[in-house]
C-alpha cells in the first residue's frame, strides 16, 4: 500500500452551504484517508465554494477518494491537480520573540533570502510572513526553530489555481 | 397565490410523490406534521412501537415494493433511533426518505430539549442529509430527497425540520422537477467497454458470473436469467444477489463467501473469467483478497463507481445501471461453450453437498426444505445470525419468492419489522419472518404493530436459546468458551452447563405473542413442522411458530476470518 504513496492536490468546487466543509472533511476522516491541507472560501459565484486540498495517499487510494468525492451531492467538480500545471500557494505567518539585534538582522537577511515581508516589528520581536509554497514554509519553519526557541506559526493551508494554459496566454 | 404552512405542503408532497404508506411516531416536533396526516387520507400512516424498527419497517416496505420508504420521527431520541436503520438502509441501497422534527431555529445549538444534529450524526450513513432552514426551500428539498432515494445507486436520505420552519406560512408550490448540479446519476452505457467484455467472454474457457444485490434492485432478473440461459455461463451469488436467477436454474451454482457452497467457492477460484455485476465485493465474500479468483481476468459492472476497483482489482469496469448494461449486452451474446467447466462444477456439487448433519431437535435444513415445499409464492424476511445464513443457503427464491435480508450492516432485529413493512407493502403476498430467539427480542415490541395492523404474517423463531452464530465462532476458534452468549444463563450460573437448572423458557414466546393477541404453536419435533406451516398459510391471521433448534448446529462451510474461498470448514 505504501510503496507509492504519494502527495496530492485536489481542487473542488462544492455548494456554499452549512456542512459542506464538515461532510467533506468526514468522509477523509471515516475512511481514513490521509487530509494533510483542506482550504476553502467562496468563489466569484457567491453559491459555490472552491476548496484545495491536498492528501497523502497510493494510486488506488487517491482514485477512491475522488471517486467518494465525486458521489457526494453537494459536489459540483472535482479538479485532480497533480499532474497539472498549477499555482499553489500558502500564507504562513512567524511571530519570533525575545530576540536581540544580531539575531533581528539574521531575520531579516532570512526574509529576503525567502521573500518574506516584514509585517510588523516590535523592540526585541519580529512578524514575518511567507507566502510560498508549502513546502518551502516547511523549510522556513525548520531554519527557525532551529536558531530560535521562542517563536509562534500559524499557517493557511494551501490554495490553488490551474496556470492559464499555452492556448489561452 | 393562498399560503399554506410547511405542515400542509409536507403533507401534500407526499401525495405528489405518490406515498400510500408513512411509518411514523409522534412527539412534540411533529404533532403538527401529524395533524395535518390526520385531516387527509391519501397517505395510510402506520405506527411502530419504536423507531428503530419502524426504520426496517419503510426499509422492507421499499424492497420489496421497489417504492420510496418514507419515516417520520420526532427530534432527539426519536431522531437517533433511526441510526442503526438509515445505515442498514444504506448497506444495502434502499431508497428512504426520513423526516425528523427538530426544534424551533431560534433554539438550535442550546442544548434544547429534544435537540440533536441529527444530520451530523447520521452524515456517514445516509445518501444525503440535509437541514431545512428556510420555509421557502422545503418544497425544493422534499423534492430533491425523493429523487437522490430513488436515483443512481438507491439509498437513504435524511430530511431534518425546525418546527418554526413548518409552521410558516408560504408558497403551496411543490417542484414537479429537479436540477441537483452536484448530482446527476449516470446513465447509459459505454458500449466499447460492453464490447470488451463480451469478447473476454467469449473467449474465456471457465467463466463465472457474479452477481450482487445490484440486479434485484435493478428489477433486471428476467434479463439476467435470458443471459445465462444463451450463454450457459455459470452463476455465483452473494446473499443479496439471491433470486437475481432462481434458484433452482441449472446454471445456478449458490452463494459465494464465507458461508458460501463448496462448489460456489471453488468456481470462484478456479474460474478465469469473473463477469461481475451489481456487487460490492464485500469482505465476506472475497475472503482474503490478494488470493480471491487468483485465475480470472474481472469484469465489473456497477452503477457506482465507488464501488468499482475499491476492493478488487478491476480489469474491464464498466459504470452502469444493472439492467440497462444487461440489456445492452442480450443484444450481442452468443453461447459459450461450457461444458468441461460444468461438468468440473458438477463434480464438486456431488462430492461437497449442502447438507446438514442431523442433531438433536428440528434441523434448520428440514424446516426451510418443508417451507420451499409449502409455500409456491412469498416474502421471506430474515433477521441476522445463523438462521439468515441457513435461509440463504436453503430457501428457494425465484420470480415468485422474495428474500429480504440486512446483508451489509448484518443488524440484528431486522427480521419482525422487516416482515411488518413487506406485508403493508404487498398485503397479496404471504409473508414469512424467520428469526432467530435473539434478533427476535430485539424488536419483540412490534408483536403489538403487527396485532394493530392486523397483518397476518407468518412468524418463525429458529430458538436454540444461544446467540448462535457469535457462539459458533466460540465453538470452533475460541475452545468452546461461550462467553455472553447463553441466553438461558442466569446469575446464579458460572456458565458450565449442567450445574445450574435452567429456565425452561427464557422468554416463553408463545406466552408473550399471547399477551399481545397473537397465537402460537410450539414445535419440537420433524413431524410437526409440516403441519404447522400448513396452518400457518391458512391462518388468515398472524401466527408465531417456535421451533426448538440443537444448540450445536452449525453453519458449513464456513471459512474462517480472513482465510481463502478455496480454504472451507466442512461438516465432517
Amino acid at each position: 500500500m505504501n510503496s507509492n504513496q504519494k502527495k496530492r492536490w485536489i481542487s473542488l468546487y462544492v455548494e456554499n452551504q452549512v456542512g459542506v466543509l464538515s461532510k467533506i472533511s468526514g468522509l477523509f476522516s471515516g475512511k481514513s484517508y490521509n487530509l494533510d491541507s483542506l482550504t476553502v472560501g467562496t468563489t466569484e459565484d457567491p453559491t459555490v465554494s472552491r476548496m484545495t486540498i491536498s492528501t497523502s495517499s497510493d494510486d488506488e487510494t487517491f482514485e477512491q477518494i475522488k471517486k467518494q468525492l465525486n458521489r457526494m451531492v453537494e459536489v459540483i467538480k472535482v479538479i485532480d491537480f497533480t499532474d497539472v500545471s498549477a499555482k499553489i500557494k500558502e500564507i504562513m505567518y512567524i511571530k519570533i520573540k525575545k530576540i536581540s539585534l544580531t539575531e533581528k538582522t539574521e531575520l531579516f537577511q532570512i526574509a529576503e533570502a525567502f521573500k518574506a515581508r516584514v509585517n510588523d516589528y516590535g523592540k526585541d520581536s519580529l512578524l514575518l510572513e511567507f507566502v510560498q509554497t508549502a513546502t518551502k514554509n516547511d523549510a522556513v519553519v525548520k531554519l527557525i526553530k532551529s536558531d530560535f526557541k521562542n517563536i509562534e506559526v500559524v499557517r493557511g493551508g494551501s490554495v490553488g489555481i490551474e496556470s492559464i494554459s499555452m492556448t489561452e496566454r | 397565490m393562498r399560503q399554506i404552512s410547511g405542515n400542509k405542503l409536507l403533507v401534500r408532497a407526499l401525495k405528489e410523490e405518490g406515498v400510500d404508506v408513512l411509518f411514523g411516531y409522534p412527539g412534540a416536533t411533529t404533532i403538527d406534521i401529524g395533524d395535518e396526516l390526520y385531516k387527509q387520507d391519501y397517505t395510510k400512516v402506520v405506527l411502530p412501537r419504536q423507531e428503530v424498527a419502524l426504520v426496517h419497517e419503510a426499509d422492507a416496505y421499499a424492497r420489496s415494493t421497489g417504492k420510496v420508504g418514507v419515516c417520520l420521527v420526532t427530534s432527539g431520541p426519536g431522531a437517533t433511533n433511526v441510526v442503526t436503520g438509515l445505515a442498514t438502509a444504506n448497506y444495502d441501497s434502499v431508497p428512504l426518505v426520513c423526516f425528523t422534527g427538530q426544534v424551533a431555529r431560534h433554539l438550535i445549538g442550546n442544548d434544547a430539549f429534544q435537540e440533536v444534529d441529527i444530520v451530523g450524526i447520521t452524515r456517514s450513513v445516509t445518501k444525503y442529509g440535509v437541514t431545512v432552514r428556510k420555509r421557502e426551500d422545503l418544497g425544493r428539498i422534499i423534492k430533491e430527497a425523493f429523487y437522490i432515494a430513488r436515483t443512481g445507486r438507491p439509498g437513504p436520505v435524511l430530511i431534518d425540520l425546525p418546527k418554526d420552519v413548518l409552521g410558516e406560512m408560504g408558497s403551496p408550490e411543490y417542484p414537479t422537477e429537479v436540477n441537483i448540479r452536484g448530482y446527476k446519476p449516470s446513465t447509459g452505457v459505454h458500449i466499447g467497454q460492453l464490447k470488451k467484455a463480451i469478447k473476454l467472454l467469449e473467449k474465456a474457457k471457465k467463466p463465472l458470473f457474479l452477481v450482487g444485490g445490484g440486479v434485484n434492485i435493478a428489477g433486471a432478473n428476467k434479463d439476467f436469467t435470458k443471459l445465462v440461459d444463451i450463454t450457459d455461463v455459470p452463476v455465483v451469488t452473494t446473499i443479496m444477489g439471491r433470486g437475481a436467477i432462481p434458484t433452482n436454474h441449472k446454471n445456478y451454482i449458490g452463494n459465494l463467501g464465507m458461508h458460501g457452497s463448496y462448489a460456489a467457492n471453488m468456481a470462484v477460484n478456479e474460474c478465469d473469467l469473473l463477469f461481475s455485476i451489481g456487487t460490492r465485493f464485500n469482505d465476506r465474500i472475497t475472503g482474503k483478497l490478494h488470493s480471491f479468483a487468483p485465475k480470472a481476468t474481472i469484469i465489473h459492472i456497477d452503477i457506482d463507481t465507488g464501488a468499482i476497483s475499491r476492493n478488487v482489482h478491476v480489469d474491464v469496469p464498466i459504470v452502469a445501471d444493472a439492467k440497462e448494461a444487461i440489456g445492452k449486452i442480450l443484444e450481442y451474446v452468443t453461447k459459450c461453450d461450457t461444458n468441461l467447466w460444468k461438468d468440473k462444477i458438477e463434480e464438486w456439487k456431488k462430492s461437497h453437498p449442502l447438507v446438514m448433519k442431523k442433531h438433536n431437535g428440528v434441523s434448520p435444513q428440514m424446516i426451510l426444505e418443508t417451507m420451499n415445499e409449502v409455500f409456491d409464492e412469498g416474502i421471506f424476511v430474515t433477521d441476522v445470525g445463523q438462521h439468515q445464513m441457513f435461509a440463504t443457503q436453503f430457501l428457494e427464491i425465484n420470480e415468485k419468492k422474495k428474500l429480504l435480508t440486512s446483508g451489509g450492516l448484518g443488524t440484528m432485529g431486522y427480521g419482525l419489522p422487516g416482515a411488518i413493512g413487506a406485508k403493508v407493502g404487498n398485503p397479496e403476498s404471504t409473508v414469512v419472518s424467520i428469526s432467530g430467539d435473539g434478533g427476535f427480542q430485539m424488536n419483540i415490541q412490534e408483536l403489538a404493530t403487527v396485532f394493530a395492523e392486523k397483518l397476518p404474517l407468518i412468524i418463525c423463531i429458529f430458538n436454540n436459546n444461544y446467540l448462535g452464530m457469535v457462539r459458533q465462532w466460540q465453538k470452533l476458534f475460541y475452545g468452546k468458551r461461550y462467553s455472553m452468549t447463553c441466553l438461558r444463563k442466569t446469575a446464579d450460573c458460572d456458565g458450565k452447563c449442567g450445574e445450574v437448572e435452567c429456565p425452561p423458557y427464557m422468554p416463553d414466546f408463545i406466552q408473550i405473542a399471547k399477551g399481545y393477541g397473537i397465537n402460537g404453536i410450539r414445535v419440537s419435533s420433524e413431524k410437526e413442522v409440516k403441519e404447522a406451516l400448513i396452518k400457518a398459510k391458512g391462518y388468515k391471521k398472524p401466527i408465531v411458530i417456535e421451533f426448538a433448534i440443537d444448540p450445536e448446529e452449525t453453519v458449513y462451510p464456513m471459512i474462517e476470518p480472513g482465510g481463502t474461498l478455496s480454504d472451507m470448514l466442512m461438516d465432517c
